[in-house]
């Protein structure tokens, strides 16, 4: 176990309050005048007068928010793509441009840390897109008080995951807030690369047939993080999956340009990335269960505390859809790299349940594999 | 209410006066209050709810089950309906060892 | 993990699928009691592989589901006050109060916190002793004893800032009531297996006898519903009703004494209103007296409280069996698991959120009409 600075704060299962505020903060009057009346769901954000953490769970609420105040606010037809990264045209020559924040508690955990995370999470972002990350930006947001030592820590860390993923910090910035409100250390990060030619991967591109190809085990960074977070602590040999993937989409693109959709499952898990890939694709997805590969170190904390490996994070992770007829020699291709080595296929995009994941499940008998609403927590019953 | 699963005590110790144990969940190790199980020995299971070992698993309980499991559909032509027996003895052969032993005066 | 993964093996699982098909010559409605139970059934789809006559009837054996409104509204007041730090399973936190819910009050600036045993709730105490830490006791009788030993080393040890918010409710009178009820569908039950690891097996032969109801002890793996489900049709074709232990590896007719004792020494029996199905005498446990300084409703003077369920939600009539979830008017259009209702649609393995998920299946269009635009 790595050692736990000082910075870690008491905490339940994600808390970045430490205390109590006296006095609650009076709502703020909004900056524009939200037309609610188009809202088609009975009673999305109307009841929700405060940001609850479930919105940032990367599930429905986190959709909703998006949806509803950002997209309406700021949005453009870039943004509407809603893809982990954005595909914009500059100056004739094609990008993907992506941002990512980074508030993970603990800041150091087996295999990792926010540092590590900072980098991959955009480097993957922008893999997804199919290219590789040239340039990165880093804003640091610091708690006051927070120990030198741990900031030298973090950025040692960012460091050293650029150099592996091949990426420079080209600008950054840092803002100091007054103790209680950061939790240590955010960080946020953005990132740019060129996208090859031939390549156009989004998931309106997905068909009925695609081959779901997933390029390892599931869950692993998720339970890492949980095993060293307050109130949840258990003994496990698992360390982050947290890892740059664009060489193992160089790998695969040098296959065929023509793939379909990659994602990420990182905040929602595999469940999260797929069912957003079906409903922005109106396809429907059908996965074996018995062919997801979880680890039994992942499979048994998660049975301790009654969650679903589906909606546990990775870091190191993809899913592809891949055209059917390129199938075996794209896998082939992912499991002779050293990231996808555990490569395997879990399931097809089907023309039955449009939008909707089904899973097989072991016994035969299916289920929907829903988009988590919130936070998935720890259950008794 | 009733999220539970069984690990095995890999060491057993004295906190605050309170029987506590380092449990094995396949690759899992999590610690579990033993107050409820006084007699549960290193390298035994116990199913744990909340931290908290709740009752001793029958080891071989769990294994004749399954056997009965594997057999059924097989012995129904050859020996008759296996369940009919195991319905009818009522309890495992285990359950009865203990409850023998209890009626002798030992421990429950 | 051993003894969890041969209860999932698919070739055992087809064995006792072909014994129920084989057994069942007419309809029958089981209930089976625990939540557990149920997130089992859907999680495997095991209610589509049972012959089609075989209905499993939720039952009401989900703390989220159950523990009454004006507790909630309670819990979500105490939650709220500066120098309270409420801890809680995580089960419990998105169940909505009157107006809100505790991840509400801790976007207010509540301290809230998950925690996985009651044990972390006193430890959080012992090292905040500035703060008042208020554990969430819930559950049926499976969690009631980790909350007493809690209390009992809160005792012990001398900590003071700490006190628990009970509700804890007990399976046998839910069952009573469950047969009581006039238009009641029920002809057998799954019994709660971890309750009975606790409880032992001797409060069931009454109500087997009294209501004619098989109830045969179940467990939670697949193939434990399935052995479950199979022993209980096994009599139910026979016209038996008695008490069966199908989870012997974990289930002592004696339950666990131990555990037992220590429920007698900490808490006492009370009425408990169930949410959605009103109160059910005799159905819950309280602090006993001598344990009455750890009782949060007693240290925090939780006053003008004013529950008002919506009233639109039928979470009760859908808990006893008596409605399914999609002939309530609210069902997927008013109430759904994004904005619940009531808390059978908050719960993953509540009814209410269970048919949700395979009414959007079955609702579903059959194909694609036509390719997505590129």
């Amino acid at each position: 176990m790595p050692e736990i600075t000082d910075v870690l704060i008491a905490g339940g299962a994600a808390a970045p309050t430490s205390t109590p505020t006296s006095t609650p903060t009076s709502a703020p009057a909004p900056a524009v005048a939200l037309d609610l009346s188009s809202w088609t769901c009975p009673a999305p954000l109307r009841d929700q007068p405060r940001v609850v953490m479930g919105h940032g769970g990367g599930g429905a609420m986190s959709a909703e928010l998006v949806q509803h105040i950002f997209a309406p606010a700021f949005g453009g037809p870039v943004l509407a793509q809603l893809g982990d990264a954005a595909a914009v045209t500059l100056g004739g020559v094609r990008l993907a441009f992506s941002t990512d924040s980074f508030v993970v508690r603990p800041l150091f955990f087996p295999g990792g840390s926010i540092g590590d995370l900072a980098v991959n999470g955009t480097v993957n972002d922008l893999a997804m897109s199919g290219a590789r990350a040239a340039y990165l930006s880093c804003g640091f947001i610091l708690e006051e008080g927070v120990e030198m030592s741990v900031v030298a820590r973090v950025a040692e860390a960012l460091g050293a995951a650029a150099r592996t993923a091949g990426v420079e910090v080209a600008t950054g910035d840092t803002k100091v807030v007054e103790s209680g409100h950061g939790d240590g250390i955010y960080l946020n990060t953005a990132g740019i690369g060129l996208i090859p030619a031939g390549v156009d991967l989004r998931p309106q591109r997905v068909v009925p047939g695609d081959v779901v190809i997933v390029s390892g085990a599931i869950g692993v960074h998720g339970v890492a993080v949980m095993s060293v977070r307050e109130g949840l602590e258990f003994g496990v040999e698992i360390e982050s999956d947290c890892a740059a993937l664009g060489g193992l989409v160089d790998a695969m693109l040098a296959v065929t340009p023509d793939l379909h959709v990659l994602r990420d499952p990182t905040r929602g898990g595999l469940a999260a990335a797929l069912n957003e890939i079906a409903a922005a694709s109106g396809a429907g997805v059908l996965i074996q269960e018995r062919s997801v590969p979880v680890p039994p170190p992942v499979a048994n904390a998660c049975a301790i505390l009654g969650l679903d490996p589906l909606y546990v994070a990775n870091e190191g992770k993809l899913v592809a859809f891949v055209p059917r007829e390129h199938a075996e020699a794209v896998l082939a291709a992912m499991r002779a790299h050293p990231l996808g080595a555990e490569s395997c296929v879990i399931g097809e995009a089907v023309a039955e349940h449009p939008g909707m994941v089904v899973a097989r499940t072991g016994l035969g008998g299916t289920r929907v594999v829903d988009l988590p609403i919130g936070e998935q927590l720890p259950r008794i019953c | 209410m009733c999220l539970a699963v069984p690990g095995r005590v890999l060491s057993i110790e004295e906190r605050d006066g309170t029987r506590m144990a380092e449990v094995d969940f396949g690759g899992v190790v999590k610690e579990v209050c033993l107050e409820y199980l006084p007699d549960l020995r290193v390298g035994e299971y116990a199913i744990v709810h909340v931290g908290f070992a709740l009752q001793r698993l029958d080891e071989q309980s769990a294994l004749q089950t399954l056997e009965l499991f594997a057999s059924l559909g097989l012995l129904q032509e050859e020996f008759g309906d296996p369940w009919a027996l195991a319905a009818d003895h009522g309890n495992t052969w285990a359950e009865d060892d203990a409850a023998a032993a209890a009626a002798e005066g030992g421990r429950p | 993990m051993k003894y969890i993964d041969e209860f999932h093996d698919p070739d055992l699982a087809r064995r006792l699928l072909d014994e129920i098909h084989a057994t069942v010559t007419r309809p029958w409605a089981l209930m089976e009691v625990c939540g557990g139970q149920t997130h089992t059934i859907i999680r495997h789809g095991i209610d589509q592989l049972l012959p089609d006559g075989l209905e499993l009837i939720h039952g009401p054996g989900c703390p989220v589901c159950v523990t009454p409104l004006e507790v909630i509204d309670k819990a979500l007041e105490i939650a709220s006050r500066p120098g309270v730090v409420f801890c809680s399973f995580g089960d419990m936190l998105r169940v909505p109060g009157t107006d809100r819910d505790l991840f509400r009050v801790r976007s207010e600036g509540g301290d809230v916190r998950v925690v996985y045993s009651p044990l972390d709730a006193l430890r959080i105490a012992r090292e905040n002793p500035d703060k008042e830490v208020v554990f969430f006791g819930i559950g049926f009788e499976t969690t009631a004893p980790p909350n007493a030993m809690t209390v009992y080393q809160a005792a012990k040890l001398g900590i003071r800032n700490f006190s628990l918010l009970v509700s804890h409710v007990r399976v046998p009178p839910a069952i009573e009531a469950i047969m009581q009820s006039p238009s009641c569908r029920v002809q057998a039950f799954l019994a709660a297996g971890h309750v009975c690891s606790v409880m032992g097996t001797a409060e069931y032969p009454a109500l087997a006898e009294r209501y004619r109801v098989p109830i045969v002890v179940t467990g939670f793996e697949p193939l434990d519903i399935l052995e479950g489900v199979r022993r209980t049709v096994r009599q139910l074709e026979r016209g038996e009703h008695t008490v069966d232990n199908a989870y012997a590896r974990a289930v002592r007719p004696e339950g666990n004494p131990a555990a037992r004792a220590m429920l007698e020494d900490v808490f006492e029996v009370t009425d408990r209103a169930w949410r959605g199905i009103g109160v059910i005498p005799g159905s819950g446990w309280r602090l006993s007296p001598k344990y009455r300084a750890y009782d949060a409703e007693h240290r925090f003077e939780v006053s003008g409280i004013r529950t008002l369920e919506p009233a639109a939600c039928r979470s009760g009539e859908v808990l006893q069996g008596l409605l399914k979830p999609h002939e309530c008017e609210a069902f997927g259009t008013t109430c759904t698991p994004r904005n619940p209702l009531g808390a059978t649609m908050v719960s993953s393995e509540g009814a209410c959120a269970a048919y949700y998920l395979y009414r959007r299946l079955d609702a579903a269009p059959a194909r694609l009409e036509a390719s997505p635009v590129a």
